[in-house]
């Protein structure tokens, strides 16, 4: 049980290190999936805006981790 | 083969793999030179095979996974992957966190791996078979989802596990030339490019499988991945500041 336990945390440690990285991802792409069909020409800007999000989340968690020394 | 995706899928996996299988030579390295070869190759070969299988199952399994949800499921994976990666090398380069050293780590398991006493002549050491079982399954693991990743929506799983096996191979050779760990290797630099790679690739497949147009399509891509190292490499100097907001608002009072 304590193998499979541990297996399984190897595992979900290959996709979540910092909780809140991941929280922050998943909640931009849902934001991305829901609001931006309802927005006007999201067409035309609405993938650039997921790549934007994503980069701020990103360096956000990098400072926040380097602030943190 | 549409080379837009191929190129840097073959070069993503290759890179992946790469660092992945230098940390998996060093364990089995170290296993192989303190407790006997026999015993480690057959652990690594234990590994391969059971990482053989879960790619026979889960590659062709997602293809019948419809293409939207494929892409949505696999581009959040690959941006959790990617994104970590990217943090955490950027860290490192911004000295915040340790880099990797293959040589202590050789060191520490060598030591690890003494402290059990050798079984007699003749039997199989289950302590050197389960190290490399598990060393080569835990970095393999790593190969195998980037390899299932990147190849499985656009059919690029030969790209991909060409790209794997090129740079499985070259460690091997290495490997043996050497009979050390690589130290010497740019692990973070490595690491930096594939977070890079994976991230960009992870967005591009998130906003397809959310139904967003990418401006020129397949080609975003290429803008992605020269974005997301514009982005990672700026902020290495950020991280290094260290800026305390909260007293540079205080001064500003």
């Amino acid at each position: 049980m304590n193998a499979l336990k541990t297996a399984w945390e190897e595992f979900i440690g290959l996709f979540i290190d910092d909780g809140s990285l991941a929280v922050g991802i998943i909640v931009w792409v849902a934001v991305a999936g829901f609001l931006f069909p309802r927005l006007p020409r999201s067409e035309q800007w609405g993938a650039p805006l997921l790549f934007v999000g994503l980069a701020l989340i990103l360096v956000e968690s990098i400072l926040r981790r380097a602030r943190k020394t | 083969m549409n080379w837009t995706h191929a190129g840097p899928t073959i070069v993503a996996a290759f890179l992946a793999a790469f660092v992945e299988f230098v940390e998996a030579l060093t364990i089995v390295l170290a296993v192989g030179i303190v407790r006997g070869w026999r015993s480690a190759l057959i652990g690594v070969f234990s590994g391969v095979a059971f990482l053989t299988v879960l790619v026979l199952i889960f590659g062709p399994a997602l293809q019948l996974v419809p293409i939207h949800k494929l892409q949505l499921i696999l581009g959040v994976l690959l941006l959790l992957f990617g994104l970590r990666w990217l943090r955490k090398a950027a860290l490192r380069a911004a000295g915040i966190l340790k880099l990797h050293d293959e040589a202590a780590e050789f060191e520490k398991e060598t030591k690890a791996l003494k402290a059990f006493g050798l079984p007699s002549s003749g039997t199989l050491d289950m302590v050197a078979v389960a190290t490399s079982f598990k060393a080569v399954t835990v970095e393999g693991l790593e190969v195998v989802f980037i390899v299932i990743a990147t190849g499985a929506v656009r059919k690029m799983l030969p790209a991909a596990a060409l790209g794997a096996t090129a740079a499985g191979l070259l460690v091997i050779f290495l490997g043996l030339m050497l009979h050390r760990p690589l130290a010497r290797v740019p692990e973070n630099t490595l690491k930096f490019c594939v977070g890079v790679l994976l991230s960009a690739f992870g967005t591009f497949w998130t906003g397809e499988g959310l139904g967003l147009s990418w401006p020129g399509e397949d080609l975003s891509l290429l803008w992605l991945t020269a974005a997301f190292l514009a982005v990672g490499l700026a902020s290495i100097p950020l991280a290094r500041r260290k800026p305390d907001l909260n007293i540079e608002a205080k001064e500003a009072q």
